[in-house]
């Protein structure tokens, strides 16, 4: 049986793929950070969780990665796939057995080593419907999951620990995101003798391998994280200590960064204050901008008169000023033509999309029987600037004839019409737009553009379902030999030039990420924006005024 | 006195006890699946039914009250949808901040209305008093967010006398007590005007003033231990007002209390935390609303309790 890649190898083959280099993890210590020195970073919202299998939230994402690791992880500050808590790992010719090799040495901050049965342990964890994991359902594609999800079996029959530094996963199906699935959050590993001891509160008392470990978490105002001396990644982290400031408004976290007082606002310039800082030089020295994997859009209901036809949704497509909408957020994103960011492996950079242009669009209304508009309702969340993006494209919609009214709800309630059928002809998706979980093609279809999503309580808002681009969506998926990523990311780009001919969304933009920095901070940029380990690479960072 | 008291706090459970039925009732009718908030965007509609089964959420409606109600006689709160931990210990790490905060504003508004209110009063018609009316006016109706932030600017960002936020010390205190004290002063002050020159109207003042007591005396000793009554009756109605502040001012001063709990649970449709956090502010309302009464007759004892 021929097993291709190992390893650094692979990962180097799949990098070169995906138009990027490789480094060695143990290669990515910046040479210039130094060691040591405590940094205070501010979150407005609580965080609610810090165990790997629940936490979703900004805030907690990139707490989460420095306190667990996972099998594999990404290169600081970049989507480029590297080994982790793996040394090296063998993909079969089908694509459905992957073989990870462990690390030596591993050890949890309790001391113990890590070993393939909590690789295990941890997978069974985070898809047993008791854990209520949010992220249960990437791990899909791994044999025997569907007894565990109906609660049928407590543990995975396709994950085997073949010695404690092996452990071997089958899949149902060839899973080309396979690698990717094993980065993310759910997937870290978690020592079983601390999970059982907490309990349901294992998320306040979090025991993993990563960078650094809780040293206090006083609810509602302060988590502490210190170094971990132990950390199997010799050299990192940089910091010996982070403080979590926690119900923080982002305005204040501003002006306590102007006076010195904390080193990063987690939260980003606030909108209202983005031009001020921009206005300064001395500010704008130490803001930081970065793309992140996110497209905000339109989404109309394929199922709902008028929408059901395409010209209507090519005719919204091509009455939306998106250059005006970028202004309103003072120009913090680039114009989207396709539903992929820039930044997305499989993003087509040779399609056009449909251009601005209000005759043509009156014109397919008037092909589409509607020659004198309709009345409809758009539906956005109610904060800002949301409810004035609504508006520009209210007044958009309008010039070419179609009436919308524009309904401003919370957050959840804006989830909730779009996951009803009958729910929302047109939602703007500001403030719930999809935001890649990892940075593969795939995950911008499935939920939010495929047949799966569009059942009610789903994310496919605009209930768009093409058996014939799912089928493709699958095969492209079952493309994991990394020889073949550019092919694979081909037909992605194919199955989303598709979905447009088709319009059940107007890609309106992309928005950029920006935050700040007080001067005292080491680093490259990227770390600050990062785009994996979201909002910030807390490992990888480091204070200049220190020794 | 002690059957007052008994039907009174027999008034107060039943009270209670419909706050938790109306909350959890709207809570239920809300337009906002909680589980969507708990499973995220990539759970799939398998991972969702999951969530709603152990939680108990696809029960109907009067099996769901039922099993909280009896978990809530025996003091549980149940879990946080969303954080996993008890809400018990969320509301009690947090309590003592929002107490904390509330008693620092009923001092601010006291001693801020109070003042304001007695140097009108006999000023009366004057420039003065004209002025502390319209700054009562202004206090009344500023919006605490905006006087919040009004005050982080001069007295933190420009002046550096307090820090900008946060929690700790005496000093952390000081910006957001001033901040919700300041609404209660500019009422405090109009009562207290209003009372005072009523009571200064009063035959014994004219009495005291005859037999020629000097003014300071007559003003203190015999005016405003009258003029305050109605006044002190209003700490406890009060706390009510609070409760809807420090939803406002928590968040601004990044006050770790169990308003911000409040405020971030409703955005997330966290379901045990909002009912947590309401009912111990139904409470904390209950309660003072009691107190005062209880309280009135010693502090004026022309009120009986019957």
């Amino acid at each position: 049986m021929k097993k291709f890649l190992a390893s650094t190898v692979a990962v180097s083959a799949l990098a070169l793929m995906l138009g990027m280099t490789s480094v060695r993890a143990e290669d990515a210590v910046d040479p210039n950070a130094k060691q040591g020195g405590a940094i205070t970073i501010t979150y407005k919202d609580d965080v609610a969780t810090l165990d790997p299998a629940i936490g979703y939230d900004w805030q907690n994402w990139s707490m989460i990665k420095s306190l667990f690791d996972g099998l594999m992880d990404y290169e600081p500050g970049t989507t480029n796939l590297k080994p982790d808590l793996a040394e090296s790992y063998e993909i079969a010719p089908d694509g459905k057995t992957f073989t990870f090799k462990l690390r030596h040495g591993v050890k949890f901050h309790n001391g113990r080593e890590m070993t393939a049965d909590d690789v295990k342990y941890s997978l069974d964890r985070v898809t047993n419907p008791k854990t209520q994991s949010p992220g249960a359902g990437f791990f899909g594609s791994i044999k025997g999951y569907d007894d565990v999800a109906a609660g049928k079996a407590e543990s995975l029959s396709g994950v085997t620990v073949v010695d404690p530094y092996t452990v071997k996963f089958e899949l149902t199906r060839p899973d080309a995101t396979f690698l990717h699935v094993m980065a993310i959050n759910f997937a870290h590993v978690v020592p079983k003798e601390e999970v059982e001891k907490y309990g349901a509160d294992f998320g306040k008392h979090p025991v993993g391998t990563g960078a650094f470990k809780l040293a206090e978490w006083t609810l509602g105002q302060r988590i502490v994280f210190e170094r971990n001396a132990d950390y199997w990644h010799k050299g990192l982290p940089h910091l010996d200590k982070i403080t979590f400031e926690i119900g923080q408004e982002p305005i204040v976290a501003l002006l306590r960064l102007q006076k010195g007082e904390i080193d990063v606002p987690g939260d980003g310039i606030p909108p209202a204050k983005f031009q001020e800082v921009m206005a300064d030089p001395e500010q704008k020295a130490r803001v930081v901008e970065g793309g992140q994997l996110h497209t905000g859009y339109v989404t109309m209901n394929t199922t709902m008169a008028p929408f059901d036809n395409v010209k209507v949704r090519q005719a919204v497509n091509m009455a939306i000023n998106k250059a005006r909408v970028i202004q309103i957020i003072n120009g913090r994103a680039v114009p989207a033509n396709q539903p992929l960011p820039p930044s997305m492996p499989g993003y087509d950079k040779e399609y056009k999309g449909y251009p601005y242009d209000v005759a043509k669009a009156k014109a397919l209304l008037a092909e589409a029987g509607h020659p004198d508009g309709f009345e409809t309702q758009l539906f956005a969340m109610n904060t800002d600037p949301n409810p004035r993006i609504a508006q520009a494209i209210q007044q958009d919609l309008a010039a070419i004839g179609i009436k919308a009214s524009i309904q401003s709800l919370a957050q959840a309630n804006v989830i909730a019409a779009g996951g009803d059928k009958a729910g929302a002809p047109m939602i703007w998706s500001g403030g719930m737009a999809w935001i890649a979980d990892f940075p593969d093609p795939s995950n911008f279809y499935g939920p939010i553009l495929g047949c799966a999503g569009a059942v009610p309580g789903g994310w496919n808002w605009s209930w768009y379902c093409n058996k014939d681009l799912d089928a493709k969506a699958a095969e492209a998926d079952s493309v994991v030999d990394p020889a073949k990523a550019g092919e694979r990311d081909k037909m992605w780009s194919a199955i989303y030039d598709k979905v447009m001919e088709d319009a059940p969304w107007a890609p309106v933009f992309n928005e950029q990420r920006f935050t700040m920095k007080s001067a005292r901070m080491g680093g490259a940029d990227n770390l600050y924006v990062d785009p994996v380990h979201i909002p910030i690479n807390y490992d990888n960072v480091y204070v200049k005024d220190v020794q | 006195m002690i059957a007052y008291l008994g039907r009174r706090l027999i008034q107060s459970l039943l009270i209670l006890l419909g706050v938790s039925l109306i909350t959890f009732a709207l809570l239920y009718l809300l337009p906002a699946d909680p589980v969507r908030q708990i499973a995220g965007r990539s759970a799939t509609p398998q991972t969702v039914e999951n969530i709603r089964q152990q939680l108990g959420l696809d029960q109907p409606f009067i099996v769901q009250y039922w099993r909280y109600l009896t978990k809530l006689i025996s003091g549980d709160l149940g879990r946080s949808y969303i954080q996993r931990s008890e809400v018990t210990e969320l509301i009690v790490s947090r309590l003592p901040a929002s107490l904390l905060l509330m008693v620092g504003a009923i001092l601010c508004e006291l001693l801020l209305g109070l003042s304001m209110g007695l140097i009108a009063a006999v000023k009366r018609g004057t420039a003065t008093d004209q002025t502390l009316m319209v700054a009562s006016f202004v206090g009344v109706s500023a919006p605490q967010f905006v006087v919040g932030l009004l005050l982080l600017y001069v007295f933190a960002v420009r002046l550096s006398w307090f820090p900008i936020g946060g929690y700790g010390t005496w000093r952390h205190l000081v910006l957001p007590s001033l901040t919700m004290g300041i609404l209660g002063a500019g009422w405090y002050a109009r009562m207290m005007r209003s009372s005072m020159i009523d009571v200064l109207r009063q035959d014994y003042v004219r009495t005291a003033r005859a037999k020629g007591l000097a003014r300071r005396a007559i003003l203190f000793r015999h005016a405003l231990p009258n003029a305050i009554l109605p006044v002190i009756a209003m700490i406890g109605i009060d706390i009510g007002i609070f409760m809807g502040g420090i939803v406002v001012v928590e968040s601004v001063f990044g006050w770790p209390g169990i308003g911000q709990l409040a405020w971030q649970a409703i955005q997330r449709v966290d379901i045990p935390i909002i009912m947590g956090v309401t009912l111990i502010s139904a409470f904390a309302i209950v309660l003072g609303n009691l107190l005062a009464d209880v309280i009135a007759p010693f502090i004026d004892p022309r009120i009986k309790l019957r």
